[in-house]
């Protein structure tokens, strides 16, 4: 089966479920994830960045092709597991108890 | 130790002409004075309500919300380009007239006229009233009465702002003082990119500026991104402001840091190194037309080299934070009750050309997200305490001043209306 990514990406299939159009809908799947899930993530997406910033750096946000457009809101969501694995060592920002902020807007990609 | 130049006076707190005693917060506690708060500020000053670009053509318009100024209002750009704005209210029931499924949400869009849900009334864009159904029903009617209620508008570089006091005719430009005047040119038509937040906050309006308009607990509340090592490291250096000043109920802080790339790498946590990219912002600033030292004299005032970010307090709910890497954040809080607010914060970038751009632009409005998320739960820890009235003297540092000047500007409005409004002096 074809991959849902650009060539060179494939290993992020079996993480295709983070490829998450909206922050807000991103946020949700890292704060009902475990810690063993998002560093699973992290640890195959991570290098996967490092290694891709020159491809992303020419790939235009002008007609974006559909699988450029899931990686990058896999590394969207990359960004926001990010702060978990690196800094919290927990799903949820500590001490945010019960608030939230939501995004109301933000880019369509 | 003083890390930077203070004023001759030895403070910014004496040096601004800003008290030094410990104070109340009995006006961030009370129902009463929330109600005067409301009369006295919300119904009297210019209050920021959104951007042109959120009107891009003739008939755009969008709803905002001010529980508390007790209405509605609706905000469009007429046939003639004009931005105008109204009271959200149809003038022959009273129903609200531009709403979508849930009546106290915002809504936004494009239209010719603005029909009514009820009973089909229809005003122009301009706030005529154009169609009455079945008018031959009514007695005497004259449609030329029954316009939509206009509120003032005015634009500032962009921002809309809204007035609700009739009687009230200082002008927008001159009410934003001399600080909004120094910041004027700056390209904030090419900050198109928006990622715009919203918070229901459990706790008075003031005391969540109050947390953004000190540094100080950024090295403590905000510990938990750095190594423990770092965290000391940091904590121990603490936190000065390169430069604060006050005009009218206006301030601005000028602070260091936000320099891109940080000096430490050490400091940097592995995805910002991996996206040169942070709470700062991106590291690698887009051309917004103009170099650091050609910005506008007021943003980095001191044209410090370590400058890194300018927050300027517009009275009374509008922040404006200007970032060395050519980006901008604004925070709003609008007040629903004595103890709650909403808040909205708003990152404005330069659009990204690529897909890099579009992630370290990503990462620079998630970590605005993270540690606001810190910032709001710790304001309805403060309330409830505040709220106990088990202690009433708190004292401020010379890095707080511009807390101690936003609550004194709240307070002097609050006397100013009883004045107005009781013809005697009140007692405070």
């Amino acid at each position: 089966m074809a991959s849902a990514f650009p060539e060179g990406f494939e290993a992020l299939d079996p993480f295709v479920d983070w490829a998450i159009p909206t922050e807000k809908a991103r946020y949700a799947k890292r704060i009902s994830s475990t810690m063993d899930e998002l560093d699973a993530f992290y640890d195959v997406a991570f290098p996967l960045l490092k290694s891709g910033t020159a491809y992303l750096e020419k790939t235009p946000m002008e007609g974006i092709s559909e699988p450029d457009k899931r990686l990058l809101w896999l590394f969207c969501s990359l960004v926001t597991v990010a702060f978990s694995v690196e800094a919290w060592r927990q799903p949820r920002v500590p001490d945010s108890g019960a608030s939230s902020i939501d995004a109301v807007l933000e880019p369509t990609v | 130790m003083a890390h930077f130049k203070k004023p001759e006076e030895g403070s910014w707190t004496e040096h601004l002409k800003v008290d030094t005693e410990p104070v109340s917060y009995a006006d961030s506690t009370s129902p009463e004075h929330y109600e005067l708060e409301r009369e006295a500020i919300f119904k009297r000053t210019w209050l920021n309500v959104g951007r042109v670009e959120q009107l891009p053509r003739k008939g755009s318009y969008f709803t905002k919300e001010l529980d508390a100024a007790r209405t509605s209002v609706i905000v469009v750009r007429g046939t003639d380009g004009e931005v105008r704005a109204f009271h959200n209210v149809c003038r022959h029931r009273g129903n609200k007239l531009v709403w979508n499924d849930f009546p106290r949400e915002e809504t936004s869009g494009v239209c010719r006229q603005f029909t009514c849900k009820y009973h089909a009334w229809r005003y122009d864009l301009d706030g005529k009233l154009a169609f009455v159904q079945q008018e031959g029903e009514f007695f005497d009617l004259d449609k030329s009465d029954y316009g939509l209620k206009q509120v003032r508008a005015e634009v500032w570089e962009g921002f809309i702002f809204v007035n609700l006091d009739t009687e009230n005719t200082t002008p927008l430009r001159e009410y934003l003082g001399e600080l909004a005047k120094g910041i004027e040119g700056y390209p904030f038509h090419k900050l198109t990119q928006v990622h715009k937040y919203r918070a229901e906050i459990g706790s008075n309006w003031k005391l969540f500026i109050d947390a953004f308009a000190e540094f100080y607990h950024a090295p403590i509340l905000h510990s938990g991104q750095y190594t423990p090592d770092q965290a000391r490291r940091i904590a121990k250096y603490g936190y000065e402001g390169l430069h604060y000043d006050i005009d009218g109920p206006h301030s601005m802080v000028s602070s260091w840091g936000g320099i891109a790339p940080p000096h430490d790498r050490e400091m940097v946590k592995p995805i910002e190194a991996a996206l040169r990219s942070g709470l700062f912002g991106p590291w690698d600033a887009p051309d917004i037309g103009m170099t650091t030292e050609e910005l506008p004299p007021a943003i980095n005032p001191t044209r410090d080299p370590r400058w890194g970010m300018d927050s300027f307090v517009f009275f009374p709910n509008f922040m404006l934070l200007v970032w060395r890497p050519n980006w901008v954040l604004t925070y709003h809080y609008w007040p629903t009750s004595y103890n709650t607010h909403i808040f909205e914060g708003t990152c404005y970038f330069v659009p990204p050309k690529n897909a890099f751009e579009r992630l370290q632009q990503e990462l620079a409005a998630v970590s605005f997200k993270e540690y606001g998320l810190q910032d709001g739960n710790t304001l309805e820890a403060t309330q409830t305490m505040l709220e106990s009235g088990t202690v009433d003297r708190f004292p401020l540092n010379d890095q707080e001043v511009l807390l101690r000047h936003l609550h004194r500007s709240a307070e002097e409005h609050v006397r100013e209306h009883q004045r107005r409004t009781s013809g005697a002096p009140a007692a405070s």
